[in-house]
This record gives C-alpha cells, structure tokens and sequence, in this order.
C-alpha cells in the first residue's frame, strides 16, 4: 500500500472533453435507404491528446442505449461513464498514449441528430418522418467526423453489442483507415431471436398511447410505459440465468411474504421495474424505434453478396474478437463465425472466449480477464504501429 | 526417469516458456529453421512464446491456433495473434498457401486424425515443422518389455486412459508415412532427452533407437514435371 500515492495527474487539458461538430453541411449524408440528410449534428468525446502523426486515435463505438460519455463524469446521469474504468491516464485504453474518440450514433438522442431533433422542412420533430438509418449509415458519420478532426487512419476501432457491428462494419467499409478492430460480444448480423426480441420492445412503444403515433413531443407526453417494458425485456437479455439467480434469487423486495398480489414482490421485479422508469429519463423512444431497427437490418454477409469472408478479402488490419462464454444475445459462436471469415481470407486475428457469468453486459462490467486481454492485444498492436508508451509531439 | 523427456511431454496447452523467457530446446530448433520475414502459422502453439520470439528476433509474420483458453489468453496479452480453435478442424478454414510455414511442436501425437493434420499443413504452408516425442526411443521399448505397461513418467504424467496424447509414434512410423503422403523430409534433426541435439541424423538407422524425440522440416514433393523443385 502506498500512502502517499499521487492522485490522478488529470490536468484540465487530460479530462474528457465533449462538443458537437456539424457534418454533410457541403455534402449530405447518402443514407443506405437511398434518402440524403444532411448537414447532420455529431455531439462526441475526445479524451488525451492527438499525436503529432495523427496515428494515435482509438474510435470507440457505443452500443444500443449507449452514449458519447464514456469517461469521467455524464453530465446527463451524474456517474461515470460508461466505460470510465477502461479509459483514462494508465487505464486499458490510455489516455497518456492514445486519443480516444467516441461519438454518439446517428439517430442517437444525446446530442447526435436523431429523431428527436427539428426537422428543417417542417420545424417539428422529425419523429417517424426522420429516415431509417443502418449500422452502416451511423459509420459513414463517424467517417465524416474523423475526416473534420483530421484522422486519415484510427489505430483502433473497437465496441461492444451494437458498437462491435459497427467495428465490422468500419473495417469492412474502411479496411485502409483501420489499423485494428475490436469487436467485443457482437455479431456479423442480428440473429431472428434478436430481431424477436426488438421487435417487441419496438410493440410495446408503439402500443403505448401517449406513443401518438410518433409525434408525442408535439402533445407533451412521452411513452413512458411502453419505453419501460422495451427496456425492461431487453435488459433480461443483457444478463444471464445465473447472474439474474447470484444478484436476486427469488428473495421478496422489503416484505416478509408474497402479498397475494401484483406489487413487485420480487427483488427481480423491483430491479426491473427501476431500470425501466431510469430509462425513461434518458433515452427517446423513437430513437429506440430508430436504433433497433439499424440492428436488425445489419447482416454484413448479406451486404457482401452472401459471403462473409467478401467483407475481409485482402484485410490489413489486424483484429481481436472477444466474446464472454455466459452471452446468449450475442453468444460465442458467433464471434467464431466471423473468425473462420477472417481465417479464410488469412487475415491477421486473434480471438478470445471470456470466461463470465454475466452474460452479455459483461462487457461493460470489471472482467480482470477481458481487461487483461485487452491491454495485451493493445499494446502489441501498438508496438507494431510504432506507438511510443505516451503520445509523443502530442498536440 | 524414463522416456519421453520433460520437454517433449508438454501437452497441448501448457506454457512452452520457463518464467526467465528461455524457449523450450526443441522450439529453440524450430525457430532456427524459420527464415526471417516469413508468414508462419504456430498450430498448439501453446501460451504462444514462440510467436513472440519469432516476431521479436526473426520479424516473423505469425499467427496461432490452441485449443486451451487459458493458452489463448496467455498468448493475445502477449501481443501475438492467436484464436481459440482445433487443428483437427479449423485449419480447413485457412486458403491453400497461406503461409510459409507451419508448425506443429508437440502436438500431433494429440491430433485425431494425424494425417489429415499434415496434409493440411502442407497445404497452408509450403513447409511444416513438425516435432515429436520418439516412442521408438530405447527406454521407451525397455519399459515396455520390462514392465509390459504404457510409461507413464515426470514428462508423461497421465495414464493411458487419461493423456491426451493419444496417437503416439516411431520415428521409423513417421518417415514410412511422410514417404506415403509424398512428404519430403528437408532437414531433421534428433533431440536427447533434455532436448540437446543429438550428433544422429534423424532419417538415419539409430536415431529411432537412440533419440527422445525429432523435429522435421518437411514440404510436399514437387508434382511430376515440375521445374526446380
């Protein structure tokens, strides 16, 4: 134990730093859909400093309900963001030798146009007149924002969930501007059980009536009900049977006794019922509706005429795909399927089954392991990128 | 002590490193038969030092494959790239010629089908390195004819019902097959029990009687016609 240990050396300049940026203002954005939009609002996070060469960039990809507040404190929650244990001076994801980035996703609702923003032709909401967007689609604004920052090439594109099909993506689309790719607990397309399983947190918003048919902002109301059953269902898939049975069991919440009743008698439900009404308060539905459906439509094999390995062919860059052994949302099998793609096409990967009882969210949670893992595959790469140990001519 | 050595009787999964970063002897052979640059696929190849001392010394182009997670994850915080899978299956996934070289140290006598294992090297790589605990070795024909029992010693801890070396061969055995597959042996090379190298050649008359263990450098033999070879 070191008792006078220096505290953390955060200098202003070192702590995380959120703006917004304007894209597409010249040039819209050519949606998948075949629709433009543009110009379109990127609100994100940089953490440490570029270097001199530019090549120090990692590129962090949020999931579904994620934001751009990855370290330090989000100013929308009052707690650490979400991957505030992996990123910072010292930390998997250094800030002493990397630049980190992360944007908030197209159709976002965290500052990233989305539905929720004035439609320009109307000066209402967009609400369900705002386009359908793809995985695709939120890279190709991520591209956008790196080319205003003036990043050629990212030494790492890495994410989780709905953040690892965007590092597919992003590799797929942009192999020269991605030195590695990390996509940790994610799929190369979303599986009928995922889609099952959107498609009734998309129902149950929709047959919420305070919904309106989309343009709920324009009558003061929000679908809270309907948001909190989607995010409740879709948080049972985030873990696994034996976290749900280690952190509740069936232990009754404050009472000696089931009350015969429909009062959230059990810790579960209790649990449940918090995380839907939190939700409430900081996520849009119609952004729910939006993102979903993004996931759904992503299937990389399709987008590269039904042959995985056509995504890959002749792949510089080099990849680690992490998947944790308890994930049955996204589970290990098919991380390995994107591996044998990898494998066929003798690309450089390495691939790591976590072992965790957490299920998906494990990736968001303390996993010494995958952390580990992590860091090795890090600084390896960045050896052979020729990163110095801290941001050398840092700017 | 008995046959096969310490160094031949790691099994698949168990790190090939001693703690101060010293390579196990018979890996010591291998990485010399490796030319700099080159693109090398290491298969079992263990908590991955060899990889790293490949990359570090030879600036070698490897990937791996091992079965064991513990193996793995060893090898990726290494900083060398490697995934989770089997020899006996996953190396169809690799296109033909992928590779300079192959390697497969210690791990065939664990394959299922040790055939289709070879062949599948030397159709991703142009050569294979392949090293082998010797079972023609005199201690090892000794014991059997003394005790009548499958050794079991420091190296080889399991009993027969329970090791997963489970396709244990002669070097005699070996070169029979390597003939019959249309192998070439470039270079072998006999190892003692200690892993020093023994002064037999290794495609020689003593060397199944004399030597714990082998190492080979194989490729295919040219097909009829070829120019150069």
């Amino acid at each position: 134990m070191r008792l006078f240990a220096p505290g953390p050396r955060e200098t202003p300049l070192d702590a995380p730093q959120n703006t917004t940026l304007r894209v597409g203002e010249d040039r819209p954005i050519r949606l998948d859909s075949g629709l433009d939009l543009g110009p379109v609002t990127v609100a994100y996070q940089t953490v440490g400093r570029l270097n001199a060469d530019r090549s120090n960039a990692i590129l962090i990809c949020h999931a579904l309900t994620g934001d751009h507040y990855v370290a330090g404190i989000n100013p929308v929650t009052g707690k650490p963001g979400w991957w505030d244990a992996l990123v910072g001076p010292g930390r998997v994801l250094d800030t002493n030798r990397f630049f980190v980035v992360c944007a908030n996703v197209l159709g976002g609702c965290l500052g990233t146009t989305g539905p929720r923003d004035i439609n320009p032709a109307t000066g209402k909401p967009w609400g369900l007149h705002f386009p359908v967007i793809t995985i695709g689609d939120m890279v190709t604004v991520q591209a956008r924002l790196l080319d205003a920052l003036g990043i050629e090439q990212v030494f790492c594109v890495i994410g989780g969930s709905m953040g690892g099909m965007q590092v597919l993506e992003w590799a797929a689309s942009y192999p020269e501007r991605v030195f590695t790719a990390v996509p940790i607990a994610a799929s190369y397309r979303h599986s009928a059980q995922n889609i099952a399983f959107h498609e009734v947190g998309r129902q149950a918003i929709m047959a919420d009536p305070d919904w309106r048919g989309g343009d709920y902002h324009e009558h003061g109301v929000i679908p809270q009900r309907g948001l909190a059953v989607a995010r409740m269902t879709a948080h049972i898939t985030y873990l696994s049977e034996t976290a749900l049975h280690r952190k509740f069991g069936r232990r009754l919440q404050d009472r000696e006794a089931v009350t015969y009743g429909f009062d959230a008698d059990f810790q579960v439900e209790s649990y449940l019922r918090h995380q839907g009404s939190t939700f409430v308060d900081r996520f849009d539905a119609n952004s729910y509706l939006y993102i979903t459906r993004a996931m759904d439509y992503f299937d990389l094999a399709t987008e590269y005429g039904g042959t995985l390995a056509n995504a890959f062919r002749a792949t510089p860059t080099r990849f680690c795909i992490i998947s944790f052994s308890s994930d049955w949302l996204f589970p290990t099998v098919e991380s390995r399927a994107i591996v044998h793609a990898l494998n066929s096409v003798a690309a450089n990967v390495s691939f790591v089954e976590v072992e965790s009882d957490k299920g998906h969210d494990a990736f968001l949670l303390d996993e010494p392991e995958f952390h580990e893992t992590l860091r090795g595959f890090l600084d390896g790469a960045a050896r052979h990128r020729g990163l110095p140990p801290t941001a050398e001519g840092a700017r | 002590m008995i046959v096969p050595p310490a160094g031949a009787g790691a099994r698949v999964g168990e790190p090939v490193s001693t703690g101060n970063g010293d390579l196990r002897f018979d890996l010591r052979i291998i990485a010399d038969m490796v030319r700099p640059g080159a693109r090398l696929l290491d298969v079992g190849c263990g908590d991955g030092a060899l990889l790293q001392h490949l990359a570090q010394t030879k600036a070698v182009d490897g990937r791996g494959i091992e079965l064991s997670m513990a193996g793995v994850r060893a090898a990726v915080r290494r900083g060398v790239s490697v995934i989770q899978g089997n020899a006996d299956t996953d190396l169809a996934d690799y296109p033909a010629g992928a590779f300079d070289y192959a390697i497969l140290s210690q791990t065939l006598q664990a394959m299922q089908q040790p055939r289709t294992v070879l062949e599948q090297l030397l159709r991703v790589a142009d050569h294979a390195i392949v090293s082998f605990p010797n079972f023609g070795y005199w201690k090892a024909r000794w014991h059997l004819v003394t005790r009548g029992r499958m050794p079991v010693t420091a190296g080889l801890p399991e009993e027969w019902w329970a090791t997963p070396n489970i396709h244990f061969c002669t070097i005699k055995d070996f070169v029979v097959l390597a003939r019959h597959m249309d192998i070439r042996i470039e270079h072998g090379v006999a190892l003692n029990e200690d892993g020093s190298v023994h002064r037999l050649s290794a495609t020689g008359p003593w060397a199944n009687l004399l030597s714990a263990q082998a190492v080979f450098l194989l490729t295919r033999v040219a097909p009829p016609g070829a120019v150069g070879a």
